[in-house]
């Protein structure tokens, strides 16, 4: 008994030590909602180039967001990084993040890939796009996202939930494009077309598709990037839709930084690292995404599934609609 | 249903067996209507066993089972519990925590009505004197209320045969007491044909008008309590059965025995030869205390109850006897004192090699 | 002798000392545990003070009958297969014989060790319409052929089912073992076929297990993220999460929240209900009563019965994961897996020390004052494991980060210092969580190990002149030492297991295991998430197998 008395003693010690996190002048902390091992290796060799350090913690964009807003200005956060232009919007609106200006920034980044009042930066661009069978599906049938509504595709259709923010911004920038009341119209053709309910991932999704419960859908690249690196001779092909219309719905990760920062200049130095050259082929590539800096060409891989071009309405738009397309979804009885 | 002649439990040769080993053999007995009987015995001699084997709880190896003229039991038949129209109170009563006293007495009452059976369950409280109780739940009341309930929640479906198991075990000796001769009156009352199991002979003796000695999974002698205690048939029975012990003595003449307490006269029916060795057995009132007697024994333990005292003497003879005496006379260990032989009968059993006597 | 004079002056101050009667020592603790429950759920109810009536309104219009429809019938699916199953495995495990039973009795409780989530993904993987059971069956029957969705309310409800059903199992199979056959034989001697029997008297009476069984399965449902976000199946749970993250309206997830709380505490009281009055005192002669031997076809039933159980709850998903985890091990066992598991480990295990000391202060001290406010407070001080993780992590993050902000700007304002939260993304806000959240575990277990140290006992260590905390120390650590292991593993387990407190709370660099698998999950991969769930999966193993082992006879 008094063995374990003595464990529990130690463990509280340790517990006493961990409490106090105490801060030094050059170190940078980052919330990121990027998986890590995304991260992880650009953090590596900035901080063995500038001799910065570094520390991050990440989460789902909800939680993350929710604690910078509950930490107010006694935040440790000096940068947010987070996926899907819906939550840096967001972020901006929630007044978590601050303004900034700088011409390296704005000379990497094309203004729609970016906030137009500098609250948030796009570093690399993935596009949203339409799967497809190559067994079941000529590209020649397919058109645009709005088509998928259409008669032919009844039952053949998957999507993924309409929980997940990804779809949102896509809704929301249909929004922006049609306004609502067409929105609704499309939105509840492809419910209509459903083969089955909305799957949890892109990844599933395509996976039904392979199996036969459907035959199109609607995916960002790199998911369909990563399950060919897997499955080399994959039965399935994006489509590029909208090409005469709007283009192709693209969104980004990005960044901004923290409306409380402590070390506001640190952050800002390495948010224009990563927009540069040399890094934004390892911030994309490692998750076979399009760089957004116009000088840096995408991984050949990633090239490889064609040009398209894309959608160049602001990104901001699917933050502000976002409210409005997930209550629409809600309204179209799309899960 | 029978004729008021048959008798309503009839055991015809059963034998009981557990992993290959025999625990009832070859036992019969019967019940008549009204009669309530009894199997004494120590734990582990098949008494319980008897009697969930006429409940239907265990299969029989041989021999058949006839409850009210039917036969419920025999090899290769076996009636289900439910249809032996028998009730039973068990050991720990097994009472229905989850249902008040009403509802577990009402129980076993279906398919005859509501009227009807709210009327037997007031009988059978009335009859148990627990009507007060009934809203209550066995965790409630008492250990003796809860037995009493077990008797009625037994009763209420009007058995053709109730078994209770050590039915009076679980509660203390006052009022164990009490209770088995308010058992008996309630069952006579009531007419109910009764079998019961138990290891204490003074219950079977306040309960029973038929009790049935068991013994490795035999009866040794099934009998009234009266004649059990006066006339057994075995010395197991005798030693089983009341106190006292058994001395060597010597058939002088018809009717006269020659015994460390001297020549005693009285109902011998016994048949050797005169001269043959036997044991006699001498209850402790047969041996009265007198301070005037010649004959002298000295006291080697003794038992103080209350109204009379218990003593273990040791005769001169050598033999050992038990006396019981009113307890204003009163002996320290060591001590001599007279005593006089007051055998009625006179209760002999053969001298076997190993009784001691010879 | 006191001097009389200085007597009476300190009596006056006594007199009017007792008349207010302050809480003793021991009161003082469950008073502050107490109030830490009280805190989340004030938090949630108070943020009706600005309700969010644009988004109350849109999800009455369109999803609130959804949610609540899809609940409810989660709920009573989920109580009708767990009840099946757990009273159904108990009863022939608790109270029966039959090939296998000794071994049966205490695997079925291995699911227990399997997180809802990780069945979940592992049952989608195996039998989704593009996993291998449903490809190899068209691949036999043609495309065409009919096969159950799986991505359903039957689906969710079967991995429910299979995740939970041995709560109801392990305490109604504890009923089923001390009840013996003797309740069935006294039926039938009023008779009673054995079927009506069952019906009539074993289930009524083993009633109070099985319901407080119920009450955990349904709270279990009522607070799951992680499997029916993993079927994409909107309940509660995802309509907070949707009002939080979707709508960013923490008021309405808080108000949402609220109607869960009220929720779950109306399944408490109506559990109470149903228990009142029925302190089943177990049969006193028999603690472990005779079973019924089964014969024939129903004996080797029984066997094949509890085989498929297993089989499907606990073999083929462990198999599975075995299978996917051998496909990846080599790229996913790394550095990065062994921090998972050191944080794992470490938050399980400190999390269970932290909640066995209060619990026995708790208990102890439930003991020494008898009195109805000390038995309120303890009833509030173990109310949190009726919070789902999700609304409790929200409900402590907004009062500390408050206390917090309070204390920097007291201290930039008074002594002109600058100072960093203290509780804020430290270990002390997920532990007080956990505390909150897995009191209910601690205190049971060591509560009614308790009740094995008689009142007789008690007097008899005070005679010879042990009090306070030296008789904690020598008679009842001791005597507490099977509950307080047993506390400690569930705990163990439970902490290992959690995802949304530790989702939503960790401090930097504070990853576990089961925030890893949440990752993998929510990007639909599978395989890699199969390591760290075997881990989890593993780990609860242990203390059930060290729990269960001397148990049974």
């Amino acid at each position: 008994m008094s063995k374990f008395l003595g464990e529990f003693m130690v463990t509280l010690l340790v517990f006493a030590m961990l409490l106090p996190a105490v801060a030094s002048a050059d170190e940078l902390v980052i919330y990121s909602a990027r998986k890590e091992h995304l991260i992880q290796p650009l953090i590596d060799i900035y901080s063995a180039e500038t001799g910065t350090s570094i520390s991050f913690v990440t989460d789902k964009e909800g939680p993350l967001l929710q604690r910078l807003k509950a930490e107010g200005k006694n935040t440790h956060a000096d940068l947010l990084i987070t996926v899907d232009a819906g939550n840096l919007w967001h972020a901006a609106s929630e007044g978590i993040l601050q303004p900034i200006s700088s011409a390296i920034l704005e000379k990497n980044i094309p203004a729609h890939l970016r906030d137009p009042e500098g609250y948030w930066f796009g570093l690399s661009e993935r596009a949203r796009t339409i799967v497809y069978s190559t067994e079941r599906v000529k590209p020649a049938e397919l058109s645009s996202y709005e088509a998928l509504g259409e008669k032919q595709w009844q039952k053949r259709l998957l999507l993924r939930t309409s929980k997940k923010v990804y779809n949102q911004s896509l809704i929301a920038m249909l929004i922006a494009e049609h306004g609502q009341k067409e929105t609704e119209q499309i939105v509840r053709a492809w419910v209509g077309n459903l083969a089955a309910s909305p799957f949890s991932s892109d990844t599933k999704l395509m996976e039904a598709i392979l199996a036969g419960q459907g035959d199109v859908g609607i995916v960002n690249t790199y998911y369909f990037g990563r399950l060919q690196k897997k499955i080399p001779e994959l039965k399935l092909a994006l489509f590029w839709p909208n090409q005469k219309t709007g283009g192709v719905h693209v969104n980004v990760s990005g960044a901004g930084v923290t409306r409380y920062a402590k070390n506001p200049v640190g952050a800002i130095k390495f948010l224009e690292w990563l927009s540069s050259e040399k890094a934004q082929n390892l911030f994309a590539d490692a998750n076979m995404e399009y760089p957004v800096n116009p000088q840096v060409k995408a991984h050949p891989f990633v090239t490889a599934w064609g040009t398209f071009s894309p959608s160049t309405q602001n990104l901001a738009d699917a933050g502000r609609l976002q409210s409005d397309a997930i209550m629409l979804m809600d309204r179209a009885g799309y899960r | 249903m029978s004729g008021t002649n048959s008798p309503i439990l009839e055991l015809n040769a059963i034998s009981q067996a557990y992993d290959n080993q025999l625990v009832v053999k070859d036992l019969s007995l019967t019940l008549e209507a009204g009669e309530i009987g009894c199997l004494l015995g120590a734990s582990g001699c098949g008494k319980t066993t008897v009697l969930r084997t006429i409940a239907g709880f265990e299969p029989l190896l041989q021999g058949e089972i006839q409850i009210a003229g039917e036969v419920v039991s025999c090899s290769g038949k076996m009636l289900s519990p439910a249809k032996r129209r028998i009730g039973m109170v068990f050991q720990d009563y097994a009472l229905f925590p989850h249902l008040t006293i009403f509802d577990n007495v009402a129980f076993g009452l279906r398919g005859i009505g509501r009227v009807e059976s709210l009327r037997r369950v007031n009988e059978a409280l009335e009859l148990v004197g627990l009507y007060a109780e009934h809203k209550k739940y066995p965790h409630e009341i008492s250990g003796g209320q809860q037995q009493r309930v077990a008797l009625a929640r037994a009763l209420a479906p009007r058995p053709a045969l109730l078994l209770m198991d050590e039915p009076f075990s679980n509660l203390d000796v006052s009022l164990r007491e009490r209770l088995s001769m308010e058992v008996r009156d309630i069952l006579k009352e009531n007419g109910t044909t009764a079998l019961f199991v138990t290891h204490n002979q003074y219950e079977a003796f306040a309960v029973a008008d038929r009790i049935g000695v068991m013994a490795g999974g035999e009866i040794l002698q099934w009998d009234s309590a009266h004649n059990l205690y006066h006339q057994p048939v075995s010395p197991r029975v005798a030693r089983f059965v009341g106190e006292g012990e058994l001395i060597a003595g010597v058939i002088s003449a018809a009717g006269e025995l020659t015994t460390g307490l001297g020549l005693l006269r009285g109902n011998l029916d016994d048949t050797r030869p005169i001269g043959s060795t036997v044991q006699l057995l001498v209850r402790p009132e047969d041996v009265v205390h007198n301070d005037e007697s010649l004959l002298k024994a000295e006291v080697l333990r003794r038992n103080f109850r209350g109204a009379s005292i218990l003593y273990h003497l040791l005769l001169q003879s050598g033999d050992r006897v038990q006396a019981l005496v009113p307890s204003h006379c009163d002996h320290q260990p060591g001590e001599k004192i007279g005593i006089l032989p007051d055998v009625r009968h006179l209760v002999t059993f053969p001298c076997l090699p190993g009784d001691g006597c010879s | 002798m006191p001097i009389p004079g200085s007597h009476s002056a300190g009596g006056l101050l006594q007199g009017s000392g007792r008349r207010i009667r302050w809480l003793s020592g021991w009161q003082w603790v469950v008073l502050l545990i107490a109030l830490l429950v009280l805190m989340p759920l004030s938090v949630l109810f108070l943020a009706w003070l600005e309700p969010a009536w644009d988004i109350w309104r849109h999800l009455q219009q369109t999803l609130l009958s959804r949610l609540l429809l899809n609940t409810f019938q989660l709920l009573i699916g989920v109580s009708i297969g767990t009840l099946l199953l757990g009273v159904g495995l108990a009863w022939l495990t608790g109270a029966c014989d039959f090939p296998g039973r000794r071994h049966f009795s205490w695997t079925l409780l291995l699911p227990l060790a399997m997180p809802t989530y990780v069945l979940a993904f592992v049952f989608l993987g195996l039998f989704d319409f593009s996993g291998p059971v449903q490809t190899q069956l068209r691949t036999w029957f043609g495309p065409g052929v009919w096969l159950p969705e799986m991505r359903s309310a039957g689906g969710v409800i079967l991995v429910m089912t299979l995740a939970l059903y041995p709560y109801i199992y392990l305490l109604s199979r504890n009923a089923f073992r001390t009840q013996g056959k003797r309740a069935l034989e006294a039926a039938q001697s009023l008779s009673c076929s054995p079927m009506a029997g069952f019906f009539r008297v074993v289930l009524p009476m083993a009633r109070p297990w099985i319901a407080g069984g119920t009450a955990l399965v349904l709270m279990e449902v009522l607070a799951d993220f992680g499997a029916v976000s993993i079927f994409n199946y909107d309940t509660f749970t995802t309509g907070i999460y949707k009002a939080w993250f979707g709508f960013f309206s923490l008021p309405a997830a808080a108000q949402l929240s609220s109607l869960l709380v009220v929720l779950v505490f109306g399944l408490i009281v109506l559990e109470q209900k149903l228990r009142k009055r029925m302190r089943f005192s177990q049969s006193r002669l028999t603690p472990q009563a005779e079973r019924i031997q089964l014969h024939g076809w129903s004996k080797w039933g029984a066997t094949a019965a509890c085989s498929a159980v297993l089989g499907i709850a606990f073999v083929l998903p462990t198999l599975q994961l075995l299978r996917w985890t051998l496909s990846i091990f080599h790229q996913e066992f790394n550095r990065r897996y062994l921090d998972l598991l050191g944080h794992s480990l470490q938050l399980g295990l400190s999390a269970a020390l932290l909640i066995v000391t209060v619990a026995l202060l708790i208990v102890y001290s439930g003991r020494r004052h008898n009195d109805r406010l000390t038995r309120l407070l303890i009833r509030i001080s173990t109310l949190g494991y009726a919070l789902p993780g999700t609304v409790l992590a929200v409900g402590i993050f907004i009062p500390l980060a408050g206390l917090d902000n309070l204390l920097i700007d007291l201290a930039r304002s008074l002594f002109g210092i600058e100072m960093r939260p203290l509780l804020q993304g430290t270990v002390f806000v997920m532990l007080l969580a956990y505390l909150i959240r897995f009191m209910a575990a601690g205190f049971k277990s060591i509560d009614s190990a308790m009740h094995r140290v008689t009142d007789n006992i008690d007097e008899a260590s005070r005679l010879m002149g042990l009090r306070g905390l030296r008789l904690l120390w020598r008679i009842y650590l001791p005597m507490l030492r099977g509950g307080i292991f047993t506390a400690l593993t569930l705990i163990f387990v439970d902490v290992m297991k959690e995802m949304p407190i530790t989702l939503m709370t960790r401090p930097f660099g504070w990853d576990t295991l089961a925030v890893k698998i949440y990752e993998l999950t929510s990007e639909g991969e599978w395989e890699r998430a199969a390591l760290p769930a075997l881990t989890l999966l593993l780990s609860g193993l242990i203390p059930i197998v060290l729990l269960m082992r001397g148990t049974d006879d």
